[in-house]
């Protein structure tokens, strides 16, 4: 389980976070939902511990994160990023086993483990074979999700993995996605500003803005029973077609 | 396969390292004892004795000499000889007596022997010839102004004058000079010595310094100004040696003093200084015509040609070895430090700056300064290469990593490569074009400046250039600096397809 408790952080004058409380049930889907600068990548920054609270504590499976309890911790969970974030200079296929091969796997259990990511995946061995300039926006995605999973970690972290995605793409990898996280059965943080992908994919939602929560609970609950004008305002800008103005 | 190309690299230097005859001289000095070194300051005259002295050892057969010829001025010359870096060369009295043995009563010989035994070194008889200091004007100026001795000087202060700087610092140059006769110029410029003459022939200067067997002094029309309070002490022209040599090869250095002591007056050494400075004569072919034609080659053209292109190839080998070690130590040096300057922003402004700083040092000031530090050769000069060559790769290096996509890098610490691996396999990697150019950078820049390693003794094209100045001959000075030009440009293209390889073929445009 994660959580954050009553978390604040602050990047000079500007307070990123302040007193955030977030609980992510094991083996659930959570979306951490908002406009680009509500503070919903600071949270995965946090849990990742690549940054540090200012107020307020970390916790994963019940042990605080710290930088003395940071490298176990980290070691249970997988990160995503917009776009893949692969290393440009290594192929898909070094790219996905190069945590296995940090880890000191053997050469076979890698090939193994990498095809076995690879069916799940839906890409082909040439494609592996390729650099990531060489790659689709989609490819990348999955061999950027495929290298997360390389490990088996329990935790899996999105940071708008899908966002640099055209609309149909998007939507595709969206559905790959939600079939994926139903039979991996992780525990799975999605940051995204994307209403649809929230709907889509999250069991719970946590609907951000300037650094506070503004509610927690499903969809459902954010469409019909919202805490605030702005959760009925954020959701209504996206589903009827237009863009919100922060997004990317 | 890349280390192999690194092993095969290491062996390339380590075979040529041993094989041009410059390069060998510290190294395997002690492996190959039938070996006399001999070396000559940076002047005509000087390149001729050492010349003469080589043949003669030659001709001996007792051992194999060595030439060392334009080491440079008196300092670097007689610290190569004390340090034991050369065995041999022609100095003058007056030299040995005010500049290095600061006793300006030591006159003779004799009584220098025994000031310099303790320092390992003993003298020849006086060689004959003795070539001192004096003042020299045009003719038709002398003429016309009735300049007759250095006194003469004082009517006429509105004289222009261009002194060698060895001449315009010593003692016994111009600040004595100007004391004992109250003479003063209205202009000092400091020139070399050979462009010099140009400039008094041209009538752009007035007055020089000059040695009196100076070769061109009959045929540019210069008249010696009399030195009648006798200011200029004797400069008699004897050989140098170390003890070490001398007693190791006595039939040598008997023959040696045999054949030289006494045997050269003035009139015959100018004659030699002019044939190689006026008559554009090879050195090896003028020291022969003294020994009567019993020294080596005799020298057809057709031979002092091939002479010249396997010297050239020799020295191609000894500048190669100058670039190679040089560079090869300033990315083992320069490549960690732009890693750790990368890592710690403070460190890394206090290493960029020092090295910065380096680099604003002239390179030939810098070469310099090694001479106290580290003598006279090929180390000092590969000490002050690599540190001219360190800038860029250290530079680019950090550069290079700094610029690293934030994100990448904190990828690799949640994926928990380690820094070992996360330095080999993602930062260097992702760095890579930035480094190669920073290398690529410092090896074109040092095949340039390690020409100017000739001037502490380090070989290379540079000694061509060195001699080339020194007797005045464009020839050899282009013979130095053409195939430097050319071996950067080589570099220039090997870097090009080095970059294949080195920079992979994810980040290649």
């Amino acid at each position: 389980m994660i959580a954050l408790r009553e978390v604040s952080k602050r990047f000079g004058a500007t307070a990123a976070l302040d007193g955030v409380s977030v609980e992510v049930r094991p083996g659930t889907t959570h979306v951490l939902l908002g406009s680009s600068g509500a503070g919903k990548s600071t949270v995965l920054r946090l849990i990742l511990g690549l940054a540090q609270p200012d107020a307020g504590a970390v916790l994963v499976d019940g042990t605080p994160m710290e930088p003395a309890t940071r490298d176990t911790l980290v070691g249970r969970m997988g990160y995503v990023v917009q776009d893949g974030g692969l290393y440009p200079h290594l192929t898909a296929l070094e790219n996905v086993a190069l945590p296995a091969e940090a880890q000191g796997w053997p050469r076979a259990r890698q090939a193994a483990r990498v095809a076995d990511l690879a069916a799940m995946a839906g890409l082909d061995a040439a494609t592996l074979r390729r650099y990531p300039r060489e790659l689709s926006g989609g490819q990348r995605q999955r061999v950027g999700l495929m290298r997360a999973l390389v490990l088996d970690p329990p935790i899996l972290l999105l940071d708008e993995p899908l966002g640099a995605l055209d609309p149909i793409v998007r939507a595709e990898m969206q559905d790959h996605l939600g079939r994926l996280f139903a039979t991996l059965a992780k525990t799975v943080v999605l940051v995204t500003h994307d209403i649809r992908e929230a709907a889509r994919l999250g069991h719970a939602i946590t609907l951000m803005t300037a650094g506070r929560v503004v509610q927690h609970g499903s969809f459902a609950d954010l469409a019909e029973r919202p805490a605030s004008p702005f959760v009925t305002q954020f959701l209504t800008a996206q589903t009827l077609g237009g863009v919100s103005p922060a997004a990317r | 396969m890349r280390a192999r190309l690194g092993a095969g690299l290491a062996l390339l230097l380590l075979s040529a390292w041993d094989s041009p005859p410059a390069a060998r001289a510290s190294a395997a000095a002690a492996a190959e004892p039938s070996v006399i070194r001999v070396g000559s300051k940076s002047f005509t005259e000087s390149y001729i004795l050492a010349e003469v002295a080589a043949q003669i050892i030659d001709q001996v057969g007792e051992a194999r000499a060595e030439r060392r010829a334009g080491l440079g001025g008196t300092g670097v010359t007689y610290r190569a000889i004390e340090s034991g870096a050369i065995d041999l060369y022609a100095e003058y009295t007056g030299t040995l007596a005010r500049v290095i043995l600061k006793d300006a009563a030591l006159e003779t010989p004799d009584a220098l022997r025994a000031r310099l035994a303790p320092h390992g070194l003993t003298v020849s008889g006086s060689l004959g010839f003795a070539n001192t200091y004096a003042l020299a004007v045009r003719a038709d100026l002398a003429d016309r102004l009735n300049l007759v001795t250095i006194g003469d000087l004082g009517r006429h202060p509105e004289l222009r004058a261009a002194f060698s700087s060895g001449f315009l610092e010593r003692d016994d140059g111009w600040p004595g000079l100007r004391a004992r006769y109250g003479v003063t110029v209205s202009r000092v410029d400091v020139m070399e010595h050979a462009l010099t003459y140009r400039a008094v022939a041209s009538g752009e200067v007035d007055l020089m310094d000059v040695f009196s067997t100076d070769g061109q002094l009959e045929r540019l029309h210069l008249r010696l100004l009399r030195d009648d309070r006798h200011f200029f002490p004797d400069y008699s022209a004897v050989l140098l040696a170390r003890r070490a040599m001398t007693e190791r090869f006595p039939r040598t250095w008997t023959r040696l003093r045999e054949a030289l002591e006494g045997r050269l007056d003035d009139r015959r050494m100018a004659q030699l200084n002019a044939m190689v400075d006026l008559d554009g004569r090879r050195v090896a072919e003028v020291a022969a015509a003294f020994l009567g034609g019993r020294g080596i080659e005799a020298a057809p053209g057709g031979s002092a040609h091939r002479a010249m292109l396997a010297e050239i190839a020799a020295l191609t080998v000894d500048h190669l070895v100058l670039v190679l070690i040089s560079v090869g130590a300033a990315i083992v040096l320069g490549v960690p430090m732009g890693i750790v300057a990368a890592r710690s922003r403070r460190v890394g402004q206090l290493e960029l700056s020092v090295v910065a700083m380096l680099q604003t040092v002239p390179a030939l000031a810098l070469l310099m300064f090694m001479i106290p530090l580290f003598g006279i050769g090929k180390g000092p000069a590969l000490v002050a290469l690599t540190a001219y060559a360190l800038l860029p790769i250290v530079r680019n290096t950090h550069a290079g990593l700094v610029a690293i996509d934030r994100q990448l890098l904190e990828i690799a610490w949640v994926l928990r490569l380690g820094w070992i691996r996360r330095l080999v396999r993602i930062d260097l990697p992702l760095a890579a074009i930035a480094i190669m150019a920073g290398i690529k950078t410092a090896t074109v820049t040092t095949v340039g400046t390690a020409t100017l390693a000739a001037f502490i003794g380090g070989g290379g094209y540079g000694a061509l250039i060195v001699r080339g100045l020194a007797l005045d001959d464009t020839a050899t000075i282009l013979a130095g600096a053409a195939p430097a030009a050319l071996m950067a440009l080589g570099f220039h293209a090997l870097f090009e397809l080095l970059d294949r390889v080195a920079i992979p073929r994810g980040l290649r445009g």
